[in-house]
């Protein structure tokens, strides 16, 4: 809210703020409302010289200082905030909405005091208020897997995890330490030390296959650091394998499914894809899906183990088909 | 917006608030400083400032209303209405303002994030207090470029057009919609409507849409049918089940996804085959494996998702779809 459009209405809800506030600190003001010091002493100059008709000295709003707190007075026209906007409204239901849609959230009941308290709020409120229907974010996760994690969390409690490692398909045992859990992308994730790893390790619920609270107390080591998941969730390392692959028209959808480290086009729709993963196993499972409609060209042990699973899985298929059946 | 322009906005509002007559302009001129400098209450500068304002202020959602107090007085007026400007009271539970502090911080980009943010102001200069449950951290992303214009659309009621490659080829198609809403799926952004040209209800991936999204035709055109189901309108064009039923052998521990999605009808058939292993649980052996019933939609379908499983899973029924399988291995093993 620092752009000049966003002045007035800022100004509109900074004025019920500060009377609502009285004597707040500077800092604190500057936090809820994202804005610089120096922008909010240029919005409380301008509002100094705002008031009723006339203008004369006690039409006038006041703004005082007292060392790094603010006292404003005489506005009463605009002691309370303006309604939600339909934009506001859209963006704050759909929110609340969607989080108490996701089955197993204990704040359901909650949420849904929010959205009723809310109705009131919004500007020009149609008899069916805002239709925020038309914006709908799906999440999926089991109810079940969901509370035990949360609870775990609530109750800094360690976790066994049953566990289903799709790149390598593989379904392994741990106990856990929880530390927080994130949804991104429309996915559940319990970021936990794992103490089979030793390291923090993401746990996407829908891969967790059976779950169950541990006596122990959750105890992450001191120095274990929850990672930055602001530029997305894989963060691709130096240290992981480069993976070029063509892929056919048929078989453009990868480069928009799995995040690429560059896509070129080449002739005739195929694209080049280049991407980096601590894991090629699920590159080797999507290779045997795509057949004809995919190329690894590296590396080249990659593209080798490609031929050879094809090899015994039609190997498999020869048994299968044998007279016996 | 100068500054010179805000606080003359700043003035109106608090100028239309007071009052409760409505304001003819001439009023309005004389009581709100700055107005005066456009020039006199007929000249047309000062007409067009005060156009403007009045257009700044309703974009706002201020109820900026209209009226002549008296029945012989037809010049009109203008006045704001404070009932409906004032965000009422409201009061939350510390369990209503956790919830509230979870909900404001869902959305990650551009858009609603601002929206939701400014929301989350005003309720805070109404004395709402909101809390930030630390354990719990929703993010929802919105990057695709044609959200906004996508959205915009739905809520205008307006038809779209749009250049669109499927996943599926290089060709792009143009595409005209009525949209009915935007979906998030399994974290990918979809806007849902109904294809005029295919005269059926259909998703587009809104990373898929080529260049911009136009508007076309006149607001409200578009009327979606009541209780549309949006997110089934997605969810149907990437369905992993269906209503045939395959059988498949899957290596034991091996195919986890699949066992989970299926079920396990018979465990290694006692074939008798080998003198040796007369259980039959030879595990090179397919036949030695457990058979599992799985619910497809088509051959192809199905064996994109069994390919990748290699010598871990075969298909036995249906043939079509181990030929589609075969076909897919065959292709990497060269000739």
């Amino acid at each position: 809210m620092s752009g000049a459009a966003d002045r007035l209405p800022r100004l509109l809800a900074l004025v019920p703020y500060l009377l609502a506030h009285p004597g707040v600190r500077i800092a604190e003001v500057c936090a809820v409302f994202g804005v610089t010091e120096r922008q909010l002493r240029a919005d409380l100059d301008l509002l100094f010289v705002c008031g009723l008709p006339g203008h004369g000295p006690g039409d006038l709003i006041d703004v005082s200082y007292s060392g790094d707190r603010i006292l404003l007075s005489n506005a009463d026209e605009l002691a309370r905030p303006l309604r939600l906007n339909a934009d506001e409204a859209l963006a704050l239901v759909v929110a609340l909405r969607t989080l108490a849609d996701v089955p197993g959230v204990q704040e359901r009941d909650a949420l849904d005091r929010v959205l009723a308290k809310l109705e009131s709020a919004v500007a020009g409120a149609a008899p069916d208020g805002v239709p925020t229907d038309q914006v709908v974010v799906s999440m999926e996760v089991e109810a079940d897997v969901l509370g035990t994690v949360r609870r775990a969390l609530a109750e800094h409690r360690r976790l066994h995890l049953t566990y289903h490692v799709a790149a390598r398909d593989e379904t392994t045992e741990r106990d856990v330490d929880p530390m927080r859990l994130l949804l991104v992308d429309g996915r559940f994730y319990l970021e936990a030390w794992c103490r089979r790893a030793e390291g923090v390790r993401l746990f996407r619920l829908d891969r967790i296959v059976g779950v169950a609270l541990l006596d122990a107390p959750a105890q992450p080591p001191p120095d274990a650091q929850p990672r930055d998941v602001a530029d997305g969730l894989f963060q691709p390392s130096p240290t992981d394998t480069l993976v070029s692959l063509e892929v056919a028209p048929a078989a453009r959808w990868v480069a928009d499914y799995y995040p690429c480290q560059d896509v070129t086009e080449i002739a005739n729709g195929w694209l080049r894809v280049r991407l980096r993963t601590p894991e090629v196993g699920w590159v080797r499972r999507l290779a045997l899906r795509l057949g004809a409609a995919g190329r690894v060209l590296e590396p080249p042990e990659l593209a080798a183990e490609v031929r050879a699973e094809a090899r015994r899985a039609l190997a498999a298929y020869d048994a299968v088909e044998s007279p016996q059946r | 917006m100068s500054a010179r322009r805000t606080e003359r906005l700043v003035n109106l509002v608090i100028c239309l608030l007071a009052t409760r007559r409505f304001l003819t302009v001439e009023q309005i001129h004389t009581a709100v400083p700055g107005y005066d400098q456009a020039g006199g209450v007929a000249d047309e500068a000062f007409r067009r400032m005060f156009e403007r304002d009045k257009e700044e202020l309703r974009e706002l959602g201020i109820p900026l209303q209209t009226g002549s107090h008296s029945g012989w007085d037809d010049e009109v007026g203008y006045r704001i209405a404070s009932r409906d400007y004032a965000l009422p009271e409201i009061t939350l539970e510390p369990d209503e303002a956790a919830a509230l502090g979870l909900a404001a911080r869902l959305w990650q980009s551009a858009g609603l994030a601002r929206a939701a943010t400014s929301a989350l102001v005003k309720l805070r200069a109404a004395g709402v207090e909101v809390e930030q449950p630390v354990d719990l951290e929703p993010r929802v992303a919105v990057t695709e470029p044609a959200f906004e214009p996508c959205l915009a659309a739905v809520r205008a009621g307006r038809v779209i057009a749009f250049d669109y490659r499927t996943g599926h080829s290089a060709e792009t198609a143009r595409r005209v919609l009525e949209p009915w809403g935007v979906v998030s799926w399994r974290g990918r952004w979809y806007v849902v409507g109904h294809d005029r040209d295919r005269d059926a209800t259909r998703a587009f991936r809104l990373s898929r849409i080529q260049g911009g999204v136009q508007a076309v035709g006149r607001p409200g055109a578009v009327q979606p049918p009541a209780h549309v189901d949006l997110v089934a309108a997605v969810a149907a064009r990437a369905s992993s089940g269906g209503n045939r039923t395959a059988r498949l052998r899957v290596r034991p521990g091996a195919a986890v996804e699949l066992r989970r999605r299926g079920q396990v009808i018979a465990g290694p058939e006692p074939a008798g085959r080998d003198e040796a292993d007369p259980l039959g649980l030879d595990v090179a052996d397919p036949l030695g494996w457990d058979l599992l019933e799985l619910a497809y939609s088509s051959a192809e379908q199905l064996a994109d998702e069994v390919a990748g499983f290699g010598a871990d899973v075969v298909v036995v029924d249906p043939p079509e779809a181990q030929a589609a399988v075969i076909r897919r291995l065959s292709a990497l093993v060269g000739p």
